[in-house]
């Protein structure tokens, strides 16, 4: 158990990082999820059909695919993700900006994987939304955008909320395997570092690593219980 | 019309060009894949298979032992459950304090394995468990193993809970009727509730098996020979790496592979909720005298 208190400086920088790209990675998952829902549900075919794809390929291709694309695929378009060097963000997540683009390329594996997820938990809330609000909104002249703004998505979003806390709950336990994708310094890259390189005992590096996890991933998934429950009782 | 022309117009500039222009649609690097006449092209496929085998080997040997597993873990959380609430009166005062005591310690242990092995990242318990389990003494052999241990891990107890969620859902009225037939707690698990809960837990069964499928893919990381190791091998053996080309190949397989689950969960659901309607069909009217009561009393 010595090495949780030597290194105890490795595992808190690590869980730092593992929590950044999280917040980066939810906010973009969560923006691209709901463009891809008013896609899937706008009165335009082919918008509803780029839609579809989209939440098709990513819901059934594995993660780990997709990240070999983020590290290999985005090279060879001549990206290093430097479009997500945005100025004031980079002063407070200083991996944004660095020239290894491995953390930008993790963010923007995650979000597009996520972002289908994410998609398909706001149109189940959309889905609860009476078809009456809708028509409604319709029938008073509201255009398709001020519908989805002011009556379907803030009903919607209200449905949605448990769906997406377990969507972000499983991409939070997702952003381990950026560790294996060159992101270094994260949680379980950190882990793997110190088991393989320094030879620390692999048990308490493991508890370490755990904990990391946990202490974000549990009560995230107890506030969510609670809010079901609450919802149950309201109904 | 104007967006069909703008997606065309992003889909070619942002993608096509600068693809084309790396030279990522030549022939060197689809040939392999896509051209029966290319020397390596039945080499490559073979491999590939060799990759789908193993993967869904992997996949096949997790699920089966996550199903086990499982329900298992749901049938004893269940039966503490109901062994909490019992007293054992009729024993002796210390036997049946440590009776309860066990079973207390029980269920916090099963509630704390749930817990820690759902909150984990499976690429994490898969990773620890390929380079724990030899420290500790245990040689398995095979990498396999590790890897189906590592998935068995984390889908036992999703699949557990789903089960124990479907159980917990059922009207209370079967457990009762059950136990008043003169059913045992472990008989009424066995014969009344567990049943009832796979058929309505069916579609997430299959659902959880995509999963599955698709978490086999982090079998790379403790160099089982799955099919993203594989085409990582074949594409550090071709004379023109092609990582693109290749990843791609065996992303639309595992795609459509996935899809047909995804369809297949979607119609066993559409199935089921046929079959409870039709069950329930004759409607239970409530005698005349009972309703005209309720709405005078509303009025």
């Amino acid at each position: 158990m010595r090495v949780l208190v030597d290194h105890f400086d490795v595992f808190a920088g690590g869980l730092w990082l593992t929590f950044q790209l999280c917040l980066l990675s939810a906010i973009g998952a969560l923006l691209l999820g709901t463009v891809a829902a008013v896609m899937r549900i706008s009165p335009i075919p082919p918008m509803r059909w780029v839609g579809a794809a989209y939440v098709t390929v990513f819901r059934n291709c594995p993660l780990t695919i997709v990240f070999f694309f983020a590290a290999f695929g985005l090279p060879a378009l001549g990206s290093n993700g430097d479009f997500l060097r945005i100025p004031g963000l980079t002063t407070i997540f200083s991996r944004l900006g660095v020239d290894i683009p491995y953390f930008r390329f993790a963010i923007i594996a995650l979000s597009v994987y996520t972002g289908a997820f994410v998609c398909e938990a706001i149109r189940s809330g959309i889905n609860a939304v009476p078809a009456g609000q809708a028509e409604a909104a319709r029938a008073i002249g509201l255009t398709f955008t001020q519908n989805l703004r002011f009556v379907v998505l803030p009903q919607a979003w209200k449905a949605a909320i448990v769906p997406l806390g377990s969507v972000i709950i499983a991409m939070i336990k997702n952003s381990a395997l950026a560790g294996f994708f060159g992101l270094v310094g994260e949680l379980s890259n950190s882990g793997v570092n110190l088991t393989s390189a320094l030879g620390e005992p692999i048990i308490p590096v493991f508890i370490g690593v755990s904990i990391g996890f946990l202490i974000m991933t549990v009560p995230l998934g107890l506030l969510i219980d609670h809010v079901e429950r609450r919802r149950a009782v309201a109904r | 019309m104007v967006t069909v022309l703008l997606l065309g117009a992003g889909a070619y500039y942002l993608v096509y060009r600068p693809l084309d222009e790396q030279g990522q649609f030549s022939m060197e690097l689809w040939g392999p894949l896509i051209d029966p006449g290319n020397e390596v092209f039945s080499l490559v496929w073979a491999r590939l298979r060799d990759g789908f085998v193993a993967t869904f080997i992997a996949a096949a040997l997790a699920i089966v032992s996550s199903l086990v597993f499982g329900t298992g873990l749901a049938v004893l959380r269940i039966q503490l459950k109901s062994l909490n609430k019992r007293r054992f009166t009729g024993l002796i005062a210390p036997l049946a304090v440590a009776l309860r005591g066990l079973s207390w310690l029980l269920t916090i242990v099963s509630r704390l394995f749930v817990e820690i092995f759902r909150g984990l990242p499976v690429v994490i318990t898969i990773f620890f468990v390929a380079s724990a389990l030899p420290e500790l003494g245990v040689d398995l052999g095979d990498i396999l193993w590790y890897l189906v241990i590592g998935l068995t891990l984390y889908n036992m107890v999703v699949i557990g809970e789903i089960l124990r969620s479907g159980m917990e859902g059922l009207p209370g009225g079967q457990r009762e009727a059950a136990e008043a037939m003169g059913l045992s707690p472990f008989q009424t698990t066995r014969m009344i509730l567990l049943p009832q809960a796979f058929r309505i837990m069916l579609p997430a069964l299959i659902s959880q098996l995509v999963v599955v499928l698709k978490d086999t893919s982090l079998g790379f990381i403790i160099s089982y020979e799955e099919v993203l190791r594989v085409s990582g091998q074949i594409i550090q053996a071709l004379p023109e790496p092609n990582p693109i080309q290749v990843y791609a190949v065996v992303g639309v397989i595992y795609i459509a592979v996935n899809y047909a689950l995804s369809k297949l969960a979607e119609y066993t659901q559409r199935r089921l909720a046929r079959g409870r309607k039709t069950a329930g069909l004759p409607p239970e009217k409530p005698p005349a005298a009972i309703t005209a009561e309720a709405e005078t009393a509303l009025n």
